[in-house]
C-alpha cells in the first residue's frame, strides 16, 4: 500500500499561507475523483437501472401476452372443434326426416359416415319429444331409455342445443356428450343425441407448445379436470388451483401454487360450453431468458465501473502528481530567488555601511598617524613610549576596521572576469601550497582525490582561487590540530563538476546550517573571525555560475560542496 | 616632488598634508574641484591625490580635467565612498596599482607615490 500511495498524500505546505487549500493535493485529489466518478457513474448507474427495469417489464408483459394469446388460440380451436361437430348433428337433423332418422339402417349408415368424416362418435340417439330414445346406434341397448326427467334433456328442449360435462361411460372412458333439438313446424321436436370420446380433445391440447413446464386443460365450472393435467390432476379430479373468476375475454394473471411458486395463469370460459380452458406455466422457468440478460447487464455494470474508477484514480493521480511536483520546482525556485534577493539586499546594506564607515576611519587614521608623526618627528617632544603604544594600538585597530570594510565591499564588488580554462587538481594545489606550512605546524592530514575525467573548467582563475582557499581555510578554522581534511570532486552532468571539502571538526548546529552564508554570521567571532569569509565566498561562486551546498553534523564535522559550471556564463553586458 | 590632494574632508586633507610635510613630501591641500581646477593654474604639481567621490563632479572626471591641463602631472585615486561603477572606472582608467582603499597607509601611500612618479 505504501508503494501505491503517491508522493503528494502527506504532503502539507505549512507556509502556504491563507490559500492553504490551493496547495492541499490530497484534497485536490479527492475533489477531482469524486466529482469525474460522480458525472460519469451516475449516469451509468440510472441507465442501467432504468433499463433493468424496464427490460424485466417488458419481459414480464411479454409472457402475459404469449399467454393469453395462446389461450385465445386454443380456445378457439376448441370451441371450432365442438361447434363443428354441433353442425354437423345439426345439418342430419335438418336433412332428415324424423320419420328417415328412425330408421335403423339410415341412422348406422349416418353414424358411419360421421365417423369417417369426423371420428370420435361413440354412439348416436334419436330422442322424441317426450324423451324417450327412439332409435339408437351404439355399444349399448339404449332404445326406448326415457330421459324426460334428466337435466340435460331440459337443457336442450329450452335452448335448442347441450353439451355435456366430461363424464365415465361403462367402459371407464371419458366422454361428452351434444344434442341437438330440431323443432317441427307443427309445434312438435326430437332431439339428435351424440356421444363423444375425448381423445381428439385431449389431441388438440397436448399438441400445444408450452414453454416453462406449462400446463394446458379444460375444467368444468365446478373445478373438475376434463381433461389430463401434468401436475394439476387427473380427468375429473377436482384441480388444486382456485377456480378463475368468470370473464368474458381470455385473462391472464399471476398465482401463487399451494407450495407457493409463481405461476402464470392464462384462461378464459368456453361460451355455450360448462368449459374453462386453462394453460399454467411456471413463471420462473418463463423468466429464465431474463435473468441471463440480468446477469450480462450486471456484469457489464461492473466492468464498466472497475474500468471507469481505473482510469479516474489514475488519471487524477497522475495529474494531481504533475501539478505536486511543478509546484515543488516553484517552491523551490522561490526559495532560491528569495535567498539570492536576502544575499543581495545583504550586499547592498554591507556595502553602504562600509562606505560610511571608511570616510570617518580614515579622519581617525590620520589624526592618530599625525599624533604618532609629532611624537616621532618633532624634535622637542618626550617620544613617551606609552604614549607611542597607545597611539599604535588605535592605528592596527583602525587598520583592522579597515580589513573589514574592505571585505565588505568585496562581497558584493563584481570585478572584471577573465575567462581562462583551468584545471581543478591544479587550483586546489595551488591554494593547498598557501596552507602547507599550517597543516605541518597543526598535523593537519590532507587528502586529495580528484579523478582524471574532470575536464578543464573554463572560468576565473582569481575568483576560483578565493574560492577554495576560504573553504579551505573554514575548514581548518573548524579542525582541532591533528585533524582530517578530505578534498574530492566528481562529474555532476555534462555541463557540471562538484568538488567537496569535508573536515572532521566540529560541525555545524543544524540551527545554524541556514544562515552560514549570511555576512557577519560566525561561530568563531571570539576568534577573531568577521563572518564575511563564507558570504563572500558565496558571491564569488555566483559570479562565476556555480552553487555552493553545506552539510554538517554536529561533533562529525562539515562538508561543503562547491558545484561549477564547465564553461562560465558571461554575464550580460561583460560579453566579449 | 610637489603633491596636490583633493578630498571633501578638510579634516582628512589637511591631517594628511601635515604628516606628508613631516615626511619631506610638500603637498597642498583643496577640498573642492573648482579650488583644485585653480590651483593648477598657479602651480606645478607633480602628482595628485584624488578622492573618487567629490561632490559635483567624481574625482574621476577631475583627474582626466586635471590632465589636460597637465599632462606630465601622475595621479592616484582614494575611495571609501565610491560606488563600485567608480571603482570599475577608476580601476580602468588609473589602474589598481594606483588605487587605494580608504583608510591608507600613509607609508604605502608615499610607496605608490614613488612608484607613479618612477612610471
Amino acid at each position: 500500500m505504501g508503494m501505491l500511495k503517491p508522493k503528494f498524500w502527506d504532503y502539507y505546505d505549512v507556509a502556504a499561507g491563507p490559500y492553504k487549500h490551493l496547495f492541499n493535493f490530497r484534497r485536490i485529489w479527492k475533489w477531482a475523483v469524486l466529482l469525474t466518478a460522480g458525472v460519469s457513474l451516475l449516469p451509468l448507474i440510472s441507465i442501467t437501472l432504468i433499463d433493468y427495469d424496464f427490460t424485466q417489464r417488458a419481459i414480464e408483459s411479454e409472457i402475459m401476452l404469449r399467454t393469453s394469446r395462446l389461450v385465445s388460440n386454443t380456445r378457439r380451436s376448441i370451441s371450432f372443434f365442438l361447434a363443428e361437430r354441433k353442425s354437423a348433428l345439426n345439418f342430419i337433423d335438418h336433412e332428415n326426416t324424423f320419420e328417415e332418422l328412425n330408421d335403423h339402417i339410415r341412422l348406422g349408415e349416418i353414424m358411419v359416415n360421421l365417423k369417417n368424416a369426423f371420428g370420435g362418435f361413440v354412439d348416436l340417439g334419436v330422442i322424441d319429444s317426450s324423451g324417450t330414445q327412439r332409435t339408437y346406434v351404439g355399444p349399448y341397448k339404449l332404445e326406448g331409455k326415457d330421459y324426460s326427467n334428466q337435466d340435460w334433456f331440459r337443457e336442450v328442449v329450452t335452448r335448442g342445443v347441450y353439451i355435456s360435462d366430461v363424464f365415465l361411460g361403462f367402459r371407464r372412458v371419458p366422454h361428452l356428450v351434444i344434442a341437438v333439438k330440431h323443432a317441427l313446424p307443427n309445434g312438435s321436436f326430437h332431439v339428435l343425441r351424440a356421444t363423444l370420446d375425448t381423445d381428439k380433445f385431449n389431441d388438440l391440447l397436448s399438441k400445444l407448445e408450452l414453454s416453462g413446464m406449462g400446463d394446458a386443460f379444460i375444467i368444468n365450472h365446478e373445478g373438475i379436470l376434463q381433461t389430463p393435467s401434468h401436475s394439476h390432476g387427473g380427468v375429473l379430479e377436482k384441480i388444486s388451483l382456485p377456480i378463475p373468476e368468470y370473464a368474458p375475454v381470455t385473462q391472464a394473471l399471476e398465482e401463487k401454487s399451494s407450495n407457493g411458486a409463481p405461476l402464470v395463469i392464462g384462461y378464459r370460459y368456453i361460451a355455450n360450453t360448462p368449459f374453462i380452458l386453462m394453460i399454467v406455466e411456471q413463471k420462473k422457468e418463463l423468466m429464465k431468458p431474463w435473468h441471463k440478460t440480468r446477469l450480462e447487464l450486471l456484469g457489464f455494470l461492473v466492468v464498466s465501473i472497475t474500468i471507469i474508477l481505473g482510469v479516474i484514480l489514475g488519471g487524477a493521480t497522475y495529474l494531481v502528481n504533475r501539478v505536486y511536483l511543478a509546484d515543488q520546482r516553484r517552491i523551490m525556485t522561490l526559495h532560491e530567488v528569495e535567498y539570492s534577493n536576502k544575499m543581495a539586499s545583504i550586499g547592498r546594506l554591507a556595502s553602504g555601511v562600509a562606505h560610511e564607515i571608511n570616510n570617518p576611519l580614515a579622519i581617525i587614521n590620520e589624526k592618530a598617524g599625525l599624533i604618532k608623526d609629532l611624537i616621532t618627528f618633532k624634535k622637542n617632544s618626550t617620544k613617551d613610549p606609552k604614549l607611542i603604544g597607545l597611539v599604535d594600538s588605535v592605528l592596527s585597530s583602525v587598520e583592522r576596521c579597515g580589513r573589514i570594510t574592505k571585505r565588505l565591499l568585496g562581497f558584493v564588488r563584481h570585478m572584471e572576469v577573465s575567462v581562462q580554462p583551468i584545471k581543478l587538481d591544479e587550483i586546489i594545489h595551488d591554494v593547498l601550497g598557501f596552507l602547507d606550512k599550517e597543516a605541518e605546524y597543526r598535523s593537519i592530514a590532507i587528502s586529495v582525490e580528484i579523478p582524471n575525467d574532470i575536464p578543464q573548467l573554463e572560468s576565473d582563475r582569481g575568483k576560483l582561487q578565493q574560492i577554495f582557499l576560504n573553504v579551505i581555510n573554514n575548514a581548518f578554522a573548524a579542525m582541532s590540530d591533528g585533524g582530517h581534511l578530505d578534498i574530492t570532486a566528481r562529474r555532476e552532468d555534462k555541463d557540471f563538476v562538484s568538488a567537496t571539502i569535508t573536515d572532521n571538526g566540529y560541525g555545524i548546529p543544524e540551527e545554524d546550517l541556514e544562515r552560514v552564508f549570511e555576512p557577519f554570521f560566525s561561530t568563531k567571532t571570539k576568534k577573531g573571525g568577521t563572518g564575511l569569509g563564507l558570504s563572500i565566498t558565496y558571491g564569488l561562486i555566483q559570479d562565476i555560475g556555480g552553487r555552493i551546498s553545506v552539510q554538517s553534523e554536529e561533533g562529525k564535522g562539515t562538508s561543503f560542496i562547491i558545484t561549477l559550471p564547465l564553461k562560465m556564463a558571461q554575464k550580460e553586458g561583460s560579453e566579449t | 616632488m610637489k603633491i596636490l590632494l583633493v578630498d571633501d574632508e578638510e579634516d582628512l586633507v589637511s591631517t594628511l598634508a601635515e604628516r606628508l610635510s613631516f615626511r619631506g613630501i610638500d603637498a597642498d591641500w583643496v577640498t573642492s574641484c573648482e579650488d583644485a581646477l585653480k590651483k593648477v593654474e598657479t602651480e606645478k604639481y607633480d602628482l595628485a591625490v584624488l578622492d573618487v567621490k567629490i561632490p559635483r563632479i567624481s574625482g574621476i572626471e577631475l583627474g582626466r580635467r586635471l590632465k589636460e591641463k597637465d599632462p606630465e602631472m601622475g595621479f592616484i585615486f582614494m575611495t571609501g565612498h565610491g560606488s563600485d561603477d567608480d571603482f570599475k572606472a577608476g580601476s580602468a582608467e588609473a589602474g589598481a596599482e594606483y588605487y587605494l582603499v580608504k583608510p591608507v597607509n600613509i607609508e604605502l601611500l608615499i610607496e605608490k607615490m614613488k612608484k607613479v612618479l618612477e612610471d
